[in-house]
């Protein structure tokens, strides 16, 4: 099991709270995996959603205050765009949490595989 | 990154943190292996290095179970919590606490079978929102200053 927390000095506490939280919500996910194919505006983010520029403006701001997406500058149509940063923090803050549950796993595959053996060596006694 | 034995960690609402991963077994046996005490000190272990001295379940609704983990350094971490529904082999809803001052969760594990291969899914519910994310904030901050020992119990209360 990997314990080493290198790296994570940088991710204040409530900027890891406020990516949690941005990221618990599927719409907000979906923005993101949208951006992730590259910048949009509101418009065009608003959209495939079919929900008002309102309320896909709100998904953003609580995007924006996460860190996770910034305005560009073309005054006009102020596309948004992912920042990766944050995102990447909190994933490999995740991945150490799930590597974790995979040394579990990989023990409980080999007493499953010996549970198998097991049953079918006593299946086989019977006949 | 994904393959059938990857572990999927999620964040379902933001009161969960949710696991799921696939195994080569029927799930009478997956849920065998999670709920009989002659199974689980084999396997939830946690760590490398941990083995697992105490392990009580009594296997019925209201019924409590407690397990103690000893660390390689000889410190030992206390777990326990009651059932609330036990029907095998697809469900299992239990609590879980490491004490007073953790917040109490309650642990969903579904067992979906499918060819002869099970996708185990762990789901834990926070009593808040706020209690989540302490949980995985403790397990960062925490972690880094004394040792990493709260991140190892957190990781133990995905258990």
């Amino acid at each position: 099991m990997v314990m080493q927390l290198k790296g994570y000095g940088h991710l204040a506490p409530g900027r890891l709270d406020a990516v949690f939280a941005a990221l618990a919500d599927p719409t907000r996910r979906a923005i993101l995996t949208r951006l992730a194919t590259g910048d949009a505006s509101v418009t065009e983010l608003a959209e495939p959603f079919e929900m008002t520029q309102p309320a896909i403006s709100k998904h953003l701001k609580v995007l924006e205050r996460a860190g996770l997406v910034s305005r560009g500058k073309d005054a006009q149509r102020r596309p948004r765009s992912l920042e990766p940063g944050p995102l990447a923090e909190a994933n490999a803050w995740l991945e150490r949490y799930r590597k974790a549950w995979e040394a579990n796993f990989r023990r409980l595959d080999g007493l499953l595989e010996r549970m198998k053996t097991h049953e079918k060596n006593r299946d086989h006694d019977k006949r | 990154m994904s393959g059938p034995e990857s572990v999927t960690l999620t964040l379902p609402s933001d009161r969960e943190v949710a696991l799921s991963r696939v195994l080569d077994a029927p799930r009478r046996l997956v849920f065998d292996a999670w709920t009989n005490p002659e199974h689980v000190p084999h396997w939830m272990l946690g760590p490398e290095g941990w083995t697992m001295p105490v392990c009580e379940i009594d296997l019925r609704p209201g019924g409590s179970w407690h397990f103690v983990w000893r660390k390689a350094d000889g410190a030992e971490m206390d777990m326990r919590g009651k059932y609330r529904d036990v029907s095998p082999p697809d469900r299992l809803v239990s609590t879980e606490s490491w004490g007073p001052e953790w917040p109490e969760t309650i642990n969903t594990l579904t067992l979906v079978e499918k060819a002869g291969t099970t996708t185990a899914t762990l789901t834990i519910l926070y009593p808040s929102k706020e209690a989540r994310d302490a949980a995985l904030k403790t397990g960062m901050k925490e972690g880094m200053a004394h040792g990493f020992d709260r991140l190892e119990r957190l990781l133990g209360t995905m258990v």
